[in-house]
């Protein structure tokens, strides 16, 4: 049954779960349970953001005020380097797929485990791996590329161990690689008789889409960052021009990968989201081959718009034009799920749990990362606010306002699934609330700041963006708040937390059918699916009957 | 372009706020609406085509509106008008040096006429910068090894902010400056007290001597290399029969890979000066290029008299096609192009006093009296000195 | 893609290779062949950066690419080429010996893939050899000097400093293809131990089918490789 029935009854925790299906630290350093990666990379990329954020937090503090008075420079340029290297490769990118998706998409699809567990594991060894370089280039003084590498300035001109953090994202790279093929494989050969495609949660589809661009658009990134590994260490001419190289193509080279990756942020949030919504709303998603294809179209359209990213970078006139038209057209199927999951609001019976508020506070930020998009596609336009406080702005509305909101949205959503515990829901509620106070706080003075011509990357200012400047930093002050705050009570719901029972948000989809936690092979007995995705109705029927 | 890139923006800015207003309404809406205790029964709904079309074409439609708009304002900013003078830039770790053709020469300070578009052709001696005036709203990537062009016309006189915009090291963020936006009467002041060594094509001419291009580039009918008059914005045929535009990337290019493009006719035999000249040189080279005309007069505001018309009457050469018909019958006087001067050695001493380290507090302390207008970036932030 | 429903619910009792999480033995070995070749096409992209990089190159420096292509040895060049498309059919061979159960041959035809391996991997050390030694490679020792070519004007220098961007795309290419190789006939190694210990019954050979894939891709990157770097932009001698 792919619904679930609910028992009134008082709860306890399941007798055999994964977690306690064996014990000890080689049965987890050694697990080829995909539950149990799951979490592995939900502690490492937890580190990781934290790490982040705390580099995001003293340049916000450097910026209080226009002169250098924290740090030097270099250790400015430091700082969002390592904040952008960390956040992108070791926190965004592996934060959905890797957790949320590595958790749920075998219970959703009705599998026992991945398609290949040991290549699963081998992914959180070779994330792990590659963190370790990046991180002893952070430790042993620092890597100030800026997370985008630029060339010639990241081959030939600093003096930081570039070497080591570019090889430690390409490493990287490759985890993202085998957790994208494990989802193809698993989604293709792995699913429960009578789950067909158009019976797929649209989690399923989204974790498909990105897969697909992770498959893809990674092995380049890994090529052209070996590129400039070899550039700087054998100083060849690739792209040096005073060897004839060519830097700009390094830049075409990078954003052929770094401009997927957006999507590859974005679209697992677009899944989470599209669960979400219909689940706290009580009702079927609006148009459901529509947001499934509007992914795929996104994962399609992503491969063909890198150039945007360097209107002001030298590419012929007609070339830009375009890239330009093409990056509207991308905009289109992110509009179609914006007004799809509006829509399914409409004659719902709304619940507003933590996720549900995640998932509007998505909604309208992603709305408006979205939008914002729009200035910079429009090339003549783009030509005054490209690279300014106005892209940070937007690509936070869209990573932050968007994917970070996403990724808590389903964390809280899964776990009760993940843990068999309830979070406190007034502190989430209240934590959701900060943290979207906040993030509207830090970055949309940010828009204002980058219209008035604030370049990005810059520690020093002049004194008249100083007012928003103040604005922004006291926003991420609220902002680091509210993101601490679900560490916390995550943590304390663990012994506390209410027992969840196997489905404590009455949804629809095949991991709410098993118990949380789940058994070490996901159900008792392989599922059968005999109805669509999200068919509340026959769920709100059975509850009214049983009840 | 302010205004005009206002103008969209402000579009944008319109379309931005209406769907955002309408999502954020609707989920207002819905939320009050059909919150669980008002609403316990929600009614399933499949979709709706209809809707789907609807909320995909419309989206598309101003999509495809603003990518018009904007790729219009593109070109308009890509092309700058034939009016623009030239001003000259080369971006290093960490500072701007502005050359104008008169030979005047700056460090992070821009001087522009004000009411005469501007156009900035650019190089960078190390890492990628980027030009950056955001009252302006002018910007374009400076690259190493190759010219990129930006423009901009000032209208009101003031200072206002020139910044590097791409990340290129240590103090990238100092790497700011000023750009004076004066009165004509004013910058013609600012030029004439500004001491220049000669103008930018004196100068080059110095080194086109120097580098012994003259040994070749003779001007000669028979000359072993092209013919250098007229040369500049002319269409150029090269040994495969392609044409290429004779502008200032293609004359640096000749320069340092001549094997890239031969002059239909000639052979390869030219010399690569690939390590031998700066980006200041190279500068004045293409100065001196574009001012040889067979009218004698140059076409910047410097002009140089002891220039004069060499030979090569008839046939100009093969392979350039000069774009102005009738300057083939200017009778030419003397058989060698360039005289090669003593002064020779003169370009190693002209360079202004190089290299100094811009510290951060550099570039607000040059800008005098400028009180901070927060609100409105495009505003003078101060009628202007000088 | 697939048909609708890809497996059945299945009886609990696993035969002892079958692994937990799938079904049958069939699907085991579908699932497997899909990953492989979903991994072929993730390298194929990693391979596709560099060959966009070479095209956009040649474009641009077309007789420096003469220059260098005509300074490589064709004669290697082709007997590597040979060398490779043998192991192919060796591998191939292989993959059948498998199928059919027999061991002996399959550790045969393996070690001669692993043989042709290392003749290729050796003559390509030797071309890197001569090529460190006439100071072709990028870096601080690059110094191009045009081989005497008789009755043909030598390379200009722009064009000869040109020729280290062909040359870091020859090496980078091309030790990247070697890094393939070596990471083959590291996988050969074991699996021909392997074989020894007859891992490998008739009907459970799938990591040998997904490393002939391996190894025909390695191989056709190759294919690839040489004719771009040795053959296209090649002038004939002048007698």
């Amino acid at each position: 049954m792919s619904t679930a029935t609910i028992s009134p009854a008082a709860l306890e925790m399941p007798r055999d779960t994964y977690l306690n299906a064996s014990y000890g630290v080689k049965s987890w350093f050694l697990t080829k349970d995909h539950k149990r990666i799951a979490i592995m990379y939900l502690v490492s990329i937890t580190s990781f953001f934290l790490y982040g954020g705390l580099m995001a937090i003293m340049m916000r503090l450097e910026l209080l005020t226009p002169q250098p008075d924290l740090f030097q420079s270099d250790v400015y340029n430091k700082l969002f380097s390592m904040h952008g290297i960390t956040m992108v490769f070791f926190f965004l990118v592996p934060s959905i797929p890797a957790v949320l998706g590595n958790f749920v998409l075998p219970m959703m699809i009705g599998a026992r485990d991945l398609a290949f567990p040991k290549v699963n594991l081998a992914s959180w060894y070779i994330f792990m791996i590659g963190a370790c370089f990046t991180f002893s280039a952070y430790i042993s003084g620092g890597v100030d590329t800026g997370w985008t590498f630029y060339t010639p300035l990241s081959t030939g001109y600093l003096n930081t161990h570039v070497v080591a953090a570019a090889l430690g994202v390409m490493i990287a790279g490759f985890a993202s690689i085998f957790t994208g093929l494990n989802f193809i494989v698993t989604t293709h050969r792995m699913r429960a008789p009578g789950m067909t495609w158009f019976r797929l949660p649209l989690f399923v589809w989204s974790m498909y889409a990105v897969s697909v661009v992770q498959v893809l658009a990674t092995p380049v990134l890994a090529i052209t960052l070996i590129l400039v590994a070899v550039e700087r260490a054998f100083h060849i001419g690739i792209f040096n021009p005073a060897l004839g190289g060519d830097p700009v193509l390094f830049q075409h080279m990078f954003w052929f990968y770094s401009h997927p990756a957006v999507y590859i942020m974005i679209l697992p949030g677009f899944g989470v989201i599209s669960e979400i919504i219909p689940c706290f709303s009580r009702k079927r998603i609006f148009g459901y081959s529509a947001v499934a294809f509007s992914s795929m179209a996104i994962g399609v359209f992503g491969f063909l718009v890198w150039a945007h990213h360097m209107f002001v970078a030298g590419i012929s006139t007609y070339s830009a034009l375009v890239f330009s038209l093409l990056t509207f057209i991308i905009a289109i199927p992110s509009a179609i799920k914006v007004f799809n999951w509006t829509a399914t609001m409409y004659k719902g019976s709304i619940h507003f749990d933590t996720p549900m508020l995640y998932a509007l506070g998505f909604i309208g930020l992603f709305t408006i990362g979205g939008l914002t998009g729009l200035f910079l596609a429009a090339i003549g336009v783009d030509m005054h606010v490209t690279a300014t406080y106005f892209v940070v702005a937007h690509f936070h509305y869209v990573m932050v306002g968007g994917m970070l909101l996403a990724y808590l949205a389903g964390l809280h959503f899964w776990w009760p699934k993940i843990t068999g515990k309830m979070y406190p829901e007034a502190a989430a509620k209240l934590a959701a609330l900060i943290t979207f106070i906040g993030f509207n706080l830090t970055f949309f003075p940010q828009f204002v700041l980058g219209y008035m011509g604030m370049p990005r990357r810059y520690h020093s200012y002049p004194p008249e963006y100083q007012v928003l400047n103040v604005l922004s930093s006291a926003g991420a002050s609220v902002l680091a708040v509210g993101l601490l705050m679900p560490m916390f009570y995550m943590l304390w719901s663990l012994k506390y937390g209410e027992v969840a029972g196997k489905n404590p948000y009455r949804a629809t989809g095949l991991e709410w059918t098993t118990d949380s936690p789940p058994p070490a092979h996901n159900f008792h007995e392989t599922p059968v699916v005999t109805q669509e995705a999200y068919d509340y109705e026959s769920l709100l029927q059975e509850e009214v009957e049983v009840g | 372009m302010a205004p005009r890139v206002d103008a969209l923006f402000y579009f944008i800015l319109g379309v931005t706020i209406f769907f955002t207003t309408l999502v954020f309404l609707l989920i207002l809406v819905f939320s009050i609406r059909y919150r669980k205790e008002r609403h316990p029964v929600p009614v399933q709904i499949h979709g709706s085509i209809p809707l789907e079309i609807f909320w995909t074409i419309v989206p598309l439609g101003i999509a495809m509106i603003i990518f018009a708009w904007g790729g219009i304002l593109f070109f308009q900013e890509m092309h700058p008008p034939k009016t623009s003078m030239d001003i000259y830039g080369v971006g290093k770790q960490w500072m701007w040096k502005f050359q104008h053709p008169g030979g005047q020469r700056e460090i992070d300070n821009l001087h522009v006429p004000v009411g005469r578009p501007v156009r900035m052709t650019l190089i960078s001696q190390d890492v990628i910068h980027d030009f950056f005036v955001p009252a302006f709203r002018a910007q374009y990537d400076v690259l190493p090894g190759r010219y990129t062009t930006v423009w901009f016309e000032a209208t009101k006189p003031g200072v206002y902010h020139l910044f590097c915009n791409q990340y290129c090291g240590t103090n990238h963020s100092a790497m700011v400056g000023e750009v004076y936006a004066m009165s004509p009467d004013d910058y013609e002041a600012w030029l004439r007290g500004s001491g220049a060594f000669g103008s930018l094509a004196t100068l080059g001419q110095n080194v086109f001597a120097s580098m012994g291009c003259p040994t070749c580039h003779t001007g000669a009918d028979n000359a072993r290399a092209p013919n250098l008059y007229n040369l500049y914005n002319t269409t150029v045929r090269t040994s495969e029969n392609q044409t290429v535009t004779a502008d200032a990337s293609y004359i640096r290019e000749s320069i340092l890979n001549p094997s890239a493009k031969i002059v239909y006719g000639y052979q390869n035999i030219m010399p690569t000066f690939q390590g031998q000249l700066n980006e200041d040189e190279m500068i004045e080279l293409i100065e001196y290029i574009k001012s040889l005309t067979y009218n004698g007069q140059l076409l910047q505001l410097q002009t140089n008299t002891q220039q004069e018309p060499p030979v090569n009457l008839n046939k100009i050469q093969q392979g350039i096609d000069v774009m102005k018909p009738g300057t083939n019958t200017i009778v030419m006087p003397r058989t060698s192009a360039v005289p090669v001067t003593e002064n020779a050695q003169e370009p190693s001493s002209k360079e202004p006093a190089p290299r100094q380290v811009v510290t951060p507090s550099n570039g607000s302390a040059a800008a005098p009296a400028k009180p901070s207008t927060t609100s409105k970036p495009k505003a003078p932030q101060g009628e202007q000195q000088q | 893609m697939a048909s609708d429903t890809t497996t059945l619910a299945a009886p609990h009792h696993h035969p002892e290779s079958l692994h937990e999480q799938f079904d049958t033995l069939e699907q085991q070995k579908d699932v497997a062949q899909f990953g492989m070749w979903i991994f072929l096409v993730t390298e194929i992209m990693f391979f596709g950066g560099l060959f966009g990089a070479y095209l956009i190159y040649r474009n641009l420096y077309y007789p420096a690419f003469v220059a260098g292509s005509n300074s490589i040895s064709i004669v290697l060049g082709t007997i590597n080429t040979a060398v490779l498309i043998c192991s192919s059919l060796t591998m191939a061979m292989a993959v059948h010996s498998a199928a059919i159960g027999a061991r002996k041959l399959l550790i045969f035809f393996l070690t001669a893939t692993l043989l042709l391996g290392l003749v290729f991997l050796g003559i390509k050390g030797v071309e890197y050899h001569d090529k460190w030694v006439e100071h072709h490679v990028p870096g601080a020792n690059f110094h191009f000097v045009d081989p005497e070519r008789p009755g043909e004007a030598p390379v200009p220098a722009d064009v000869a400093s040109q020729t280290s961007i062909y040359f870091s795309l020859y090496f980078l290419m091309t030790g990247m293809h070697a890094l393939h190789m070596c990471i083959g006939v590291g996988i050969l190694l074991a699996l021909i131990w392997k074989a020894y210990r007859g891992a490998f019954p008739p009907h459970h050979y799938t990591m040998i089918e997904n490393f002939g894939l391996y190894w025909h891709f390695v191989d056709i990157i190759w294919i690839f490789l040489f004719p771009l770097l040795y053959l296209i932009s090649r002038t004939p001698q002048m007698h």
